[in-house]
C-alpha cells in the first residue's frame, strides 16, 4: 500500500462516520410536523378503574450508591431499585395502564401544563409516568451533584444532556407516540425511569396499592394494556358506555390474569 | 529491511521519551478499557468539553465521570507528548522515514481523539467504538516502533552480520502481529456488541466444544475464543523458532518470552471475564494485555527483520562487543 493509499484510507475512516449520520446529540426540542387535519375529539364520561396485583412477592433490591459519595450521603436508609414495588396485599405499583387501541383517528389536544421528571436523591421521580405527544417535558436536577439525562426512545430522537448543577432544567417534547421511553443517567447507572408518550390522555400509573383510574373515557370498545418494566405486558378488551364505570384488573406472577400474553 | 548508510541519530533522550510514551499509551488503552468496563462512555455527554467545561464539578469523586473525563485528560496529555516527540524528531532525527512515522503517530492520535468524540456524540455506535479501539492499537504499535528504531540496539544491529536464516522467523513474527491484531478486532467487536457473555461457561462452550445453537453473538464470541487458540499456537511456534535461533537473537528472544507470558495471562483474563460475569478488573485488564501482546509482537517482528537483513555487512565479534569487518 502506497503512502497515498494510506492517507486516503485514514481520511475515509474519519469522514465515513460523519457521512453515516449525526442524528444524535442534544439538539433543540423536536418540533412536530402538523398532524393530518382532524377535529379535536371530546373526552367522554366513562371511566376505567381497577388494580394490578403481583403474587410472587420477589423483594425489590437495594442500590449501592457508593460510586458517587454525594448520592450516598443523601440517604440514611436503604434505597431500592423500584423495579418491583408490591404491597403486602399484592398491589403492584409503577404499572402503566393505557388504551392501546380503539382511539384511532381521534385527536386530543396536549395539556398546557408541562410534565416534570425530577432527579432527586439520585433517583428519578416519577419512576414510571406518561405524557402526551406535543406536551412539554421539563427535566430538572434537584441534586447537589451532576447528572446526565439520557433518553433512549425507539421512535423519537435519542438525546443525552448533561445537568452539572442543582436547579438546572431542560425542556423536551416527543412528537411520536411510544410506550415506553427509557431514561437513564450514565453517571449513576442505577437511575432509571420509563415514560410513555401517547397521543391521547387515557392512561394511568398504578399507585402503591396497585390501583388505577382513568377518567373521561369516550364511549367505545378498547384494548386496554398494562405494562411493567420487569413483568411485561398484558391486555384485555373493555366496553365503555357513557357515564359507566368499567372495572379492569390484572395479576402478574400468578395464573389468574384477565388476559395475558 | 533496507537501511540508508549510518547518519546522525537522536540521543538516548528521544528513545527514552518514546519508550515512556509507549508505556503511557498502554496506560491510556487501559483507561479506555475501564471506561467500557464501567459503561461510563456516555457519563460525560458532550465533547470536546465536559458538561460544557474543561473540568466538570466533582469529576474526581464520581466513579463513572472520573473514568470518562480522566480518559480524556490522559488522552490530551498523550497527544501533547506525541507532538513533542514528533517535533523533537523533526529537529534531531536524520532518517526521513522515522520522522514521517512520528508525524503519522501525531495524525493517529488526533484521529483517535476525533473518533472518541464522535462515539460519544453518536451514543456509542459499535462501528465507531470498534474503530476507536483498533486505532488505539495501531497508535501503540507506531509509538513502540519509534521507541525501537531510536534505541541503541537498533543502531548496534546495523553493524552485525545479516542472518538470512532469520527471515522465516521474521515472516512468522509479522504474521503473528497480523493475527493478534485481527484477534483484538474480534475482541473489540465482542466487547462493543455486548457478546462477552454470549457463551456463559469457560473453558468449555455450553458444556461442550461447539455450540449447539448459533446466534450472531455466540458466533462472534466463539470466533474470539478460536482466535485465542490460534494466537497461542502461533506465539508458541514463534517462540520455539526464535529460541532455536540462538543467543544472538537476543531482542526477539526476549520479546517472544514476554509474548508467551502475555498470551497465557490474556487467556486467563478472558476466562475470568466470563466466570465473573464481566467483573470490572479482568474486563479492563484484558484490553491493555492484548495491546501489550500486539506491541511486543511488533517489536519481535521488527527486531527479527533487523537481524535478518542488517544494512551493512558487518560481523559481530562474540564476547568483545562489536567490531567491524568488511566482508565484501
Amino acid at each position: 500500500m502506497t503512502k497515498n493509499h494510506l492517507f486516503s484510507l485514514l481520511a475515509l475512516l474519519l469522514v465515513l462516520p460523519l457521512a453515516v449520520g449525526c442524528g444524535g446529540g442534544d439538539g433543540a426540542p423536536e418540533t412536530e410536523a402538523p398532524a393530518p387535519a382532524a377535529e379535536p375529539a371530546q373526552g367522554g364520561s366513562g371511566s376505567i378503574a381497577g388494580a394490578v396485583t403481583y403474587s410472587n412477592g420477589d423483594p425489590d433490591q437495594p442500590i449501592a450508591m457508593d460510586a458517587d459519595p454525594k448520592c450516598a450521603e443523601m440517604h440514611a436508609d436503604p434505597v431500592y431499585t423500584q423495579k418491583i414495588v408490591a404491597g403486602d396485599d399484592g398491589g403492584l405499583a409503577n404499572a402503566f395502564v393505557y388504551i392501546s387501541s380503539g382511539l384511532e383517528g381521534k385527536k386530543f389536544p396536549a395539556p398546557g401544563e408541562p410534565h416534570v421528571l425530577d432527579q432527586k436523591g439520585c433517583q428519578y421521580t416519577p419512576h414510571v409516568s406518561g405524557m402526551m405527544t406535543g406536551q412539554t417535558l421539563i427535566i430538572r436536577n434537584s441534586d447537589e451533584t451532576l447528572h446526565n439525562v439520557h433518553a433512549r426512545p425507539a421512535n423519537n430522537p435519542e438525546f443525552n444532556q448533561g445537568q452539572p448543577f442543582q436547579g438546572m432544567e431542560l425542556e423536551r417534547t416527543f412528537s411520536k407516540a411510544e410506550v415506553m421511553i427509557p431514561f437513564k443517567c450514565d453517571v449513576h447507572p442505577w437511575m432509571a425511569s420509563y415514560m410513555a408518550a401517547l397521543d391521547h390522555p387515557f392512561f394511568a400509573v398504578t399507585g402503591e396499592d396497585g390501583s388505577f383510574s382513568i377518567e373521561g373515557v369516550p364511549a367505545g370498545s378498547y384494548t386496554l394494556e398494562v405494562w411493567h418494566e420487569e413483568l411485561g405486558t398484558q391486555t384485555q378488551q373493555v366496553e365503555v358506555a357513557d357515564g359507566a364505570a368499567v372495572e379492569a384488573n390484572w395479576s402478574f406472577g400468578g395464573g389468574d390474569a384477565a388476559s395475558g400474553l | 529491511m533496507s537501511e540508508t548508510p549510518p547518519a546522525p541519530r537522536p540521543g538516548r533522550g528521544i528513545h527514552r521519551f518514546a519508550s515512556l510514551l509507549a508505556v503511557g499509551v498502554l496506560g491510556l488503552i487501559a483507561a479506555g478499557g475501564l471506561v467500557k468496563s464501567l459503561e461510563a462512555g456516555l457519563s460525560v455527554p458532550d465533547w470536546p468539553l465536559s458538561y460544557g467545561m474543561l473540568n466538570p464539578p466533582r469529576w474526581w469523586e464520581i466513579q463513572t465521570v472520573r473514568a470518562e473525563h480522566g480518559h480524556r485528560l490522559y488522552a490530551g496529555l498523550v497527544a501533547l507528548a506525541t507532538v513533542v516527540l514528533a517535533v523533537s524528531m523533526a529537529r534531531r532525527e536524520s532518517r526521513r522515514w522515522v520522522r514521517r512515522l512520528a508525524w503519522l503517530a501525531v495524525a493517529a492520535v488526533l484521529a483517535q481523539a476525533l473518533l472518541g468524540g464522535l462515539t460519544v456524540l453518536l451514543f456509542l455506535p459499535p462501528q465507531i467504538s470498534v474503530t476507536h479501539a483498533a486505532l488505539a492499537q495501531l497508535f501503540l504499535c507506531l509509538v513502540s516502533t519509534l521507541a525501537l528504531v531510536t534505541s541503541s540496539w537498533w543502531r548496534r544491529a546495523e553493524t552485525w552480520a545479516p542472518r538470512p536464516a532469520l527471515r522465516p522467523t521474521a515472516r512468522l513474527a509479522t504474521a503473528a502481529s497480523g493475527l493478534i491484531f485481527v484477534q483484538i478486532l474480534l475482541g473489540a467487536l465482542v466487547r462493543h456488541t455486548g457478546a462477552g457473555l454470549a457463551i456463559p461457561d469457560f473453558p468449555l462452550v455450553f458444556g461442550g466444544l461447539v455450540p449447539a445453537e448459533w446466534t450472531g453473538p455466540v458466533a462472534l464470541h466463539y470466533a474470539h475464543r478460536a482466535g485465542a487458540l490460534a494466537v497461542l499456537a502461533v506465539v508458541a511456534w514463534l517462540t520455539a523458532r526464535v529460541w532455536r535461533a540462538g543467543g544472538s537473537a537476543g531482542l526477539p528472544r526476549a520479546a517472544t518470552a514476554v509474548m508467551s507470558a502475555l498470551v497465557a495471562v490474556q487467556i486467563a483474563l478472558g476466562g475470568a471475564i466470563v466466570l465473573t460475569g464481566r467483573a470490572v478488573a479482568p474486563n479492563t485488564l484484558h484490553v491493555p494485555t492484548g495491546a501489550a501482546l500486539l506491541a511486543t509482537s511488533v517489536v519481535a517482528a521488527l527486531s527479527s527483520w533487523r537481524l535478518a537483513g542488517a544494512a551493512l555487512r558487518r560481523e559481530r565479534v562474540e564476547g568483545r562487543g562489536t567490531a567491524l569487518r568488511e566482508v565484501a
